[in-house]
Order: C-alpha cells, then sequence, then structure tokens
C-alpha cells in the first residue's frame, strides 16, 4: 500500500502556500511549548478525506446500480468521516484560539520579565555593594551612581525578617491576635517600600534626581546595617553595646544614603528636609527594631478584641547578658517544669 | 468496484502536475477497509492510558502515587544529582510534609495568652509562599527550572526538617535540661544542612554557573526560618 502513501505525502508537501497558513494553527504559533497533542495530522488526513469523497463520488456515477445500496453507506460513512474530522478540527481551532487569548491576557498581567532585569547581578556585585553601603561618600557635587538592582534589597529585606524572628524568639515576645511572621514581615515589607515610597515623594517635591527604583535600592541596601546590628545586639543583650554599634553601623549607613541624595539634590532648605528625614527614620527604625521586640507586646489588635480583654499590659523583662544556649535551655526548663506541675496538679 | 478513473495528466510529461492528480492513481480493493477513525497512534496511547487510570480502583491509584512520593523521599534521603524529582515532579509529598510539619507545630490554644507559637496557617503560608518566592526569586536569576518542578523539590526537601521535628518531639518528652537543648540544636541543624544540600543537589543544575550563590541563598534562609521555628518549639 505504499501508493496511497507517496501521493499523500507528495500532496502534503506540495500543499506549500495554500496549506501553510492552516497548519500554522494547527501547530501552535505563539506558544513555546510544543504541545504532541496538538501536532495533529489532520491536515494531511482531511486531505486524504476529501480526496476519499472525491472519488466516492465519482465511483457513484459510473457504477449507478450497485452504487445505489453501497452509496448510502459509502457516503454516510465518508460524510461522518469527513464531518467528524471537520468539526475535530473546528474544535482544535477554537481550542488553539482560546489558549491563545488566555496565554496573551496572562503574559501581559502576569509578567515576571518585567522584573527580570532588575535581577541580572553577580554574586561579586552584589558583595562589593553591600560593602559599600557603609563607606559613605563625600562626592556632592556630582551625582552618585546608584546600582538599580533588586536582588539585593529583596534579599536584604528576608534577612532582616529572619534575624527578627529570632530575635522575637529568644525574648520571648508574644503577639495577641497576630502571628510572629506575620509581624516580622510586616514590618521589614511595610518599611522598606512605605519609607521608600514616602522619600521617593518628598524628593519629587525637593526636586532631586532620583527615580523610585533608585530609591528602592538605596534604602535596601542601607539595611545591611541594621542587619549587622540586630543580629549582634539580639545575642549580647547589652545597652551600651546596642547604643555603639546604633551610631556607629547604623550612623554608617545613614551617612552614606544622606550623601547619595544631598549629591541628586539642589538647594540647601530641600537637601536638609530631604536627609533629615531620612536620617531620622532610618535611626529611630532601627532603636525600634531593637526596643520593641526585647519585651513582651501585647499587640494594639488587642483593642480590637472589645472591652472585656484587660488593656494592654507591659511586663518590661531583664534580659541577663548570657549566652542565648543558657537562656534557652533556662526557657525551656521552665516550661517544662510549669507544664509537669499543671500534670501534676490535675491529678 | 473502487476503480479509479484514469488520470487526465500524462504520466510521463515534466509540467508540474494538478494538486490532486497523483490521488487518481490509488486503486483501493474491496476487502480493505477503508473507513474507521483515523488517529494518530501516539494520540491512541494517550487516551487508552487516560481511560485505564480512571476505571481503575481507587487503591491502585493510591498505592501508584505513595509509591511514587515514596521513592522521591528516598531520592531526598539519599541526594545524588538526578532528575526524578525534576521529571516527574508532583506536589503530594509536599502537601503531606507540611501539613505533618503544620500539624506538629500548632501549640495548643487552649491557653491563649501564652499563644505566640506558630499556627498551622502560619506554618502552611511560610512554607508555600517561601517556596513560590525563591522559585519567582530563581526564574528571575536566569534560572531555567518550570514553577512547579522548584515548588516540588523544596517541598519534598524539607524531609529532614520533618524527621527533625519528629525526633525534637520525642526528646522533649525525656527530662529537660542543657543536654536535651544541645541533642535538638544537633539534630536540627545535621537536618538542616542535609535539606540544603539536597536542595543545591536538584536545584543548582538549573541555574547559571556563577549565580548559584544568589539562588541559594533564599533556599538558606527559608530552611533557617523553619529549622528556627523547630528548635524553639516547647509544647506547653
Amino acid at each position: 500500500m505504499a501508493t496511497p502513501a507517496a501521493p499523500a505525502g507528495g500532496a502534503r508537501s506540495g500543499a506549500g502556500p495554500e496549506w501553510g497558513g492552516f497548519e500554522e494553527n494547527i501547530q501552535g504559533g505563539g506558544s513555546a511549548v510544543i504541545d504532541m497533542e496538538n501536532m495533529d495530522d489532520t491536515s494531511g488526513s482531511s486531505f486524504e478525506d476529501m480526496g476519499e469523497l472525491h472519488q466516492r463520488l465519482r465511483e457513484e456515477e459510473v457504477d449507478a446500480e450497485a452504487a445505489v445500496a453501497e452509496e448510502e453507506d459509502g457516503e454516510f460513512l465518508g460524510m461522518k468521516g469527513f464531518k467528524g474530522q471537520l468539526s475535530r478540527q473546528v474544535a482544535d481551532q477554537m481550542w488553539q484560539a482560546g489558549k491563545r487569548q488566555a496565554s496573551r491576557a496572562f503574559s501581559l498581567y502576569a509578567n515576571i520579565d518585567i522584573l527580570r532585569p532588575y535581577f541580572d547581578v553577580e554574586p561579586a556585585q552584589v558583595r562589593s555593594r553591600l560593602l559599600e553601603s557603609m563607606i559613605p561618600i563625600k562626592m556632592v557635587n556630582f551625582p552618585q551612581k546608584i546600582a538599580g538592582e533588586l536582588y539585593g534589597p529583596l534579599m536584604l529585606v528576608f534577612t532582616l525578617v529572619a534575624i527578627l524572628l529570632h530575635g522575637m524568639k529568644t525574648s520571648d515576645t508574644i503577639i495577641r491576635e497576630g502571628t510572629l511572621m506575620g509581624t516580622a514581615i510586616g514590618t521589614c515589607f511595610g518599611y522598606w517600600l512605605g519609607v521608600s515610597s514616602f522619600i521617593y515623594f518628598l524628593a519629587y517635591l525637593c526636586n532631586a534626581q532620583i527615580t523610585m527604583l533608585q530609591m528602592l535600592a538605596l534604602l535596601g541596601y542601607g539595611l545591611f546595617g541594621h542587619c549587622i546590628v540586630l543580629f549582634i545586639t539580639y545575642n549580647i543583650h547589652l545597652h551600651a553595646l546596642f547604643f555603639l554599634f546604633w551610631l556607629l553601623v547604623g550612623g554608617l549607613s545613614t551617612l552614606r544614603m544622606v550623601a547619595v541624595l544631598v549629591s541628586r539634590t539642589v538647594g540647601p532648605t530641600q537637601r536638609l528636609l530631604l536627609c533629615g528625614t531620612l536620617a531620622a527614620l532610618h535611626m529611630v527604625f532601627l532603636l525600634y527594631l531593637h526596643f520593641a521586640y526585647h519585651k513582651v507586646v501585647e499587640g494594639i489588635l488587642d483593642t480590637l478584641e472589645g472591652p472585656n480583654i484587660p488593656p494592654m499590659q507591659r511586663v518590661p523583662r531583664d534580659i541577663p547578658a548570657v549566652l542565648p544556649a543558657a537562656r534557652l535551655s533556662a526557657t525551656v526548663l521552665n516550661a517544662t517544669a510549669k507544664a509537669v506541675a499543671v500534670t501534676l496538679q490535675s491529678h | 468496484m473502487a476503480k479509479a478513473a484514469e488520470s487526465s495528466g500524462d504520466p510521463g510529461t515534466t509540467s508540474p502536475r494538478p494538486l490532486f492528480a497523483g490521488l487518481s492513481d490509488i486503486s483501493i480493493s474491496q476487502d480493505i477497509p477503508v473507513e474507521g477513525e483515523i488517529t494518530i497512534p501516539m494520540r491512541s496511547h494517550i487516551r487508552e492510558f487516560d481511560s485505564s487510570t480512571l476505571n481503575e480502583s481507587v487503591q491502585n491509584t493510591i498505592m501508584r502515587d505513595l509509591k511514587a512520593v515514596g521513592k522521591k523521599f528516598m531520592h531526598v534521603l539519599y541526594p545524588r544529582k538526578s532528575n526524578t524529582l525534576l521529571r516527574d515532579w508532583d506536589l503530594w509529598g509536599p502537601l503531606i510534609l507540611c501539613v505533618t510539619l503544620a500539624l506538629m507545630l500548632q501549640r495548643s490554644s487552649v491557653d491563649s495568652e501564652k499563644d505566640g507559637g506558630p499556627q498551622f496557617a502560619e506554618v502552611f503560608v511560610i512554607v508555600w509562599f517561601g517556596a513560590v518566592t525563591i522559585t519567582l526569586n530563581s526564574k528571575l536569576l536566569g534560572g531555567n527550572i518550570s514553577f512547579f518542578q522548584s515548588l516540588c523539590v523544596l517541598g519534598y526537601c524539607i524531609l529532614p526538617l520533618t524527621v527533625a521535628m519528629l525526633v525534637c518531639r520525642l526528646v522533649l518528652l525525656a527530662e529537660p535540661g542543657p543536654i536535651n537543648f544541645m541533642v535538638r540544636l544537633f539534630v536540627v541543624i545535621v537536618m538542616f544542612a542535609w535539606s540544603i544540600v539536597a536542595s543545591t543537589a536538584f536545584l543548582a543544575d538549573s541555574q547559571p554557573p556563577n549565580r548559584k550563590a544568589l539562588a541559594i541563598y533564599p533556599v538558606f534562609l527559608f530552611y533557617f526560618v523553619i529549622s528556627w521555628m523547630i528548635l524553639t518549639f516547647t509544647p506547653q
């Protein structure tokens, strides 16, 4: 049966311009994934079908008598085969069109490729930018360069979240009607996005030359100092040490951000307003992070409960300057002793 | 009876033949059936496969899925560079692990004053949104791994930490003390390292070679947060 195969093949290959668009439709021109299910051979098959139909109609004319009985059968089967094939193709085309529209809408709104250029960094670049964020540069007559990337800032915010969690756990922070994780994420991301937007707005008022992306990157890298300070002082709880680090490390990273902004702003009042606001917010945030999560904080969400809940109770805890291992074991001891006592009481 | 008419064109000419000319050379004899469905063999194979999994018993389906999940657990426990987790990814394993971990980490909410521990929903959200974030990050850095493959790998690599949680709970039943804490710390650290090694073995190949560290760091943070939740868990 090589004969039908050869002309069919020839017909398929000779089908170029007329059927070319059809084949392209079938194979889904827009998508990057070639779905084997949709690579239908129906173009060739419908061809064969049509050829078959033509042939059958020709045979009917030749053999009228025997073809009457068989014509009905043949036509029935041929028509059914042809219609089935056609309907399948139509359904296939509709599916392709629907899929194309859906993927276009999806790629328009959920395109992460918009963010791709901001993540185009090398590890060496990230390292050098982290170190540079602690070194203020005193060039104020020419706008200083800010790297517009989002990987470093995003990772620093997540690191700050992790450090905050660690700090909240070791100091037994208790948050009612909220969660530790939610608070940590909300605080860090809220600071990064909120203060960036606010300073960007102020920069717009003060006619400073900085874009939103640059502001996000600048403030994000400024959190590196915060991460270092909190990481050290959540483990070594000496207040004097904390204040020293606050001034030194916090001050350095703030100075760096201030220098960059000053180099991009014209006019003494504007410079003062912008840089003063940023410096105040940045330093106060570090203070807040250290002190708020070292005490028991019954959150403001308490007041949403109603009048039958007792008002906010602040129980300051004196945390001795000991190593965290012993501290945690003391907690465990206390907790277990309490549990044992409760069990003994209930029996 | 299916005799073909003669072709109008001369077979020997070199002029371009009309489109349907070749079809007239077909002679279809009677006893060869020309009706029936024209299907591609692969497609019919797929259809057959689908209907066969629909018709099989529930026990068969569940056992098949459990075996697949178990096989992947073995791959996580003995991480080699292999493609199994990536090739046939599934999210059953991560779901089982996440639910187990969340259930074990849940504090009893009877004593609501000390309610500071992670609740079920918190652990669930952390695991899944953490995995989504890491996947987005690795895709943005230029990795060529699909979304669900990455979720699958990250979810399966929580297995060592779930084992650590079980061990910690057992250890907490024993007498307390600094030894107790040291044992738990050691177990959690070992399992944390194991998780990172396992996920690196699977994920590292999909990243551009010079940016592996950038893609692995968020994985490190993710498992660090989970390890910290496990380590500081104290049943009240």
